[in-house]
């Protein structure tokens, strides 16, 4: 499994209200979910969780087999640099750097996402050149231009192509097509299914938009599987 | 290293703030070495105001009021010298030169001295340079002067001009020798001593302005015109004070002791070369002052940058949010920040150390003209590397908070982007 998550429980402080309790939730490898959750049903805090930035108070999370809650925190910033790939919503981009320098920012930190990249193309600038070439961003003078300068979809893939640079086992979009057009939005989304298919990369894909559902081959309500909300939601009188 | 380069991108990406600080940070480096090396050579220029002279000799007072009025013009001498007891003592056997002064009168705020010849070929100041003049010679006639290089400029006198001497010391004097004007025979060249702001006569002039005087005001009904005084015997009375010039050195403390315990008259010598540090540590206040000054500009400078970087944190937390999601540590993004404050002080420092060479090189033939302080440009001193270090630990401290906040923000934030 390259997701699995045993009885977890998390609040931010042992104090602090529960916010997220997922008793099972496994991702096959190569599957592409969908999750979808309104915003405070703990879709930060799960992704957080499964990029190794928290750890669960009580369970497991499990990330290609690797207990999260084992690791260090530097082991465990080095388990996301070499293994995930993670796309935001919007402002993806450093902007300071050059569009390829963005694409290839991850092999700064990850020795085997550096060497995977190069034994893929010629070099690391060939690589991002090709996988941006892949997501449609294959005019030399975007390459050029300073990435605040890009449209937001420009961006999006170019984000894209960073989180897929050296083949990262898991891909991390956080609603990364919500700042985009309607008609963007689905070939953004399948542009980004062709590229993990290519690297064999699982896909998790969390929005608050459910018309993108069908597009995957699973889908998931936070807001059902996070029992903590269900909770609170009930205390608030179900709002 | 990756790091590194990271922090050099993001600065140039900010280049006009950026620049801003470490323009801040280079003249505040520029300002605290400059002082440094500014207050050491006028130090140094101070104690050579008055070189290769190994004794004064004047009436007895303190040793400072003593340098004050002989050699700085500052003051009055409580009392003179008779001229038996000066040539008593210039015949010593130990003494190879003496200068006479003497002093009192003025002309529009400038001192007069009354001297010999032998000033001009014995006065020595900071590097055993000697007097020279940009035009003009010594005095040679009875009534003629011989001008400081302040003097001249300030009143813009040339040769052959006359000037009339006043009595006393003020600024403006109502008792005037104006019966025996002076001619302009000589301008020395700058020398960025008390020597600029003297107006030198023979000690016989200065006899012969007072012929006629008795206790500081002219004698009723009695008048001797100029010429008439050249006929009359001008050997002076008595002097203020006079300069020595000894055989050898190891005689000063010799001869020191027997003009302080010359018998017919209570007299002091001194060396000028102690007397001199001596009053640079009663104004040497201000220089430590003015040092202490720049140092706290170089941390205004510094907390420039601590605002600068600080206040850019909170726009950069997406930034750190993209980092830490590609694999950047908290470690990582203190690491940036560090390196930014670092590659600012670090070029701040190296850049203003070449701002102040470009200033040394435009601007020390002008100081020395002017102040009469030769500044040398050579590499930094052991006390200037170590004020270099001490600005690039303080800029490092000074980078550790902002850095460490953002460790502290990203370690908080994780990948979530809070603005």
């Amino acid at each position: 499994m390259v997701i699995d998550i045993k009885g977890l429980q998390f609040r931010w402080q042992p104090s602090a209200p529960l916010v997220l309790a997922i008793e099972d939730l496994t991702v096959g490898p190569g599957e592409h979910l969908f999750i979808k959750g309104p915003s405070g049903s703990g879709k930060s805090t799960l992704l957080s969780l499964i990029s190794g930035v928290a750890t669960a108070t009580v369970g497991t999370v499990r990330v290609i087999d690797q207990e999260l809650e084992q690791l260090g925190s530097v082991d465990r910033d080095h388990f996301r640099a070499d293994h995930i790939g993670y796309i935001f919503q919007m402002f993806n981009l450093i902007p300071y750097l050059s569009v390829v320098d963005n694409v290839t920012l991850p092999c700064r930190f990850s020795a085997s996402r550096r060497a995977k990249a190069r034994a893929r193309g010629k070099d690391l600038h060939a690589e991002a050149r090709r996988l941006l070439e892949h997501l449609d961003m294959d005019h030399a003078d975007l390459h050029q231009r300073a990435v605040t300068t890009l449209s937001v979809g420009q961006q999006q893939r170019v984000a894209a192509a960073r989180a897929l640079i050296g083949s990262p086992e898991l891909l991390i979009a956080d609603e990364p097509t919500s700042s985009l057009d309607a008609d963007r939005r689905e070939s953004f989304i399948r542009l980004l299914f062709d590229e993990c298919r290519a690297s064999g990369a699982t896909l998790v894909f969390v929005s608050h938009d459910a018309s993108l559902e069908h597009l995957f081959d699973r889908a998931i309500d936070l807001a059902v599987v996070n029992r903590s909300v269900q909770d609170a939601l009930g205390e608030r009188g179900g709002l | 290293m990756a790091i590194l380069s990271l922090a050099w991108k993001s600065l140039l990406n900010r280049r006009f703030t950026a620049l801003l600080t470490l323009l801040s940070i280079a003249l505040s480096v520029t300002l605290l070495v400059g002082v440094e090396r500014l207050r050491t050579e006028a130090r140094a220029s101070f104690a050579n105001t008055l070189s290769g002279t190994d004794l004064i000799v004047g009436a007895r007072s303190g040793p400072v009021q003593l340098l004050l009025y002989s050699v700085f013009r500052i003051g009055d001498a409580t009392n003179n010298l008779s001229w038996e007891s000066y040539q008593d003592i210039a015949v010593h056997p130990k003494v190879a030169w003496t200068v006479p002064i003497s002093l009192g009168d003025s002309h529009r705020g400038f001192r007069v001295l009354g001297t010999t010849e032998a000033y001009f070929e014995h006065y020595r100041y900071g590097r055993d340079r000697r007097l020279s003049f940009e035009e003009g010679q010594p005095f040679s006639d009875l009534y003629d002067a011989v001008l400081g290089a302040e003097v001249a400029d300030t009143l813009g006198y040339q040769i052959g001009d006359a000037i009339i001497v006043a009595h006393g010391a003020g600024e403006v004097s109502f008792a005037k020798h104006d019966d025996k004007p002076f001619r302009v025979l000589g301008i020395l060249e700058r020398t960025g001593t008390p020597v600029d702001r003297t107006v030198h006569v023979s000690l016989e002039a200065i006899e012969a302005i007072h012929v006629d005087w008795q206790s500081g005001a002219p004698i009723p009904g009695l008048s001797i015109s100029a010429d008439q005084a050249r006929a009359m015997d001008l050997t002076p009375k008595a002097i203020t004070a006079f300069l020595v010039g000894l055989e050898s050195k190891i005689a000063t403390f010799q001869v020191q002791r027997f003009v302080n315990e010359y018998p017919e008259e209570p007299l002091l010598a001194i060396l000028p070369g102690v007397a001199l540090s001596q009053l640079w540590d009663l104004i040497g206040v201000a220089e430590n002052a003015l040092l202490i000054v720049s140092a706290f500009v170089v941390v205004v400078g510094l907390f420039g940058m601590l605002t600068a970087l600080l206040t850019s944190l909170n726009e950069r937390r997406r930034e750190m949010a993209i980092l830490r999601s590609v694999g950047a540590r908290p470690g990582h993004v203190f690491a940036l920040i560090m390196g930014e404050a670092g590659v600012l002080t670090l070029l701040g420092v190296l850049s203003g150390m070449a701002l102040l060479y470009l200033a040394l090189i435009v601007g020390q033939p002008l100081i020395e003209s002017r102040f009469g302080i030769f500044v040398p440009i050579g590499g930094p001193t052991p006390y200037e590397w170590v004020l270099l270090g001490a600005v690039i630990a303080a800029g490092f401290l000074v980078g550790s908070i902002p850095s460490y906040r953002a460790y502290c923000l990203s370690l908080a934030d994780g990948l979530a982007v809070r603005i």
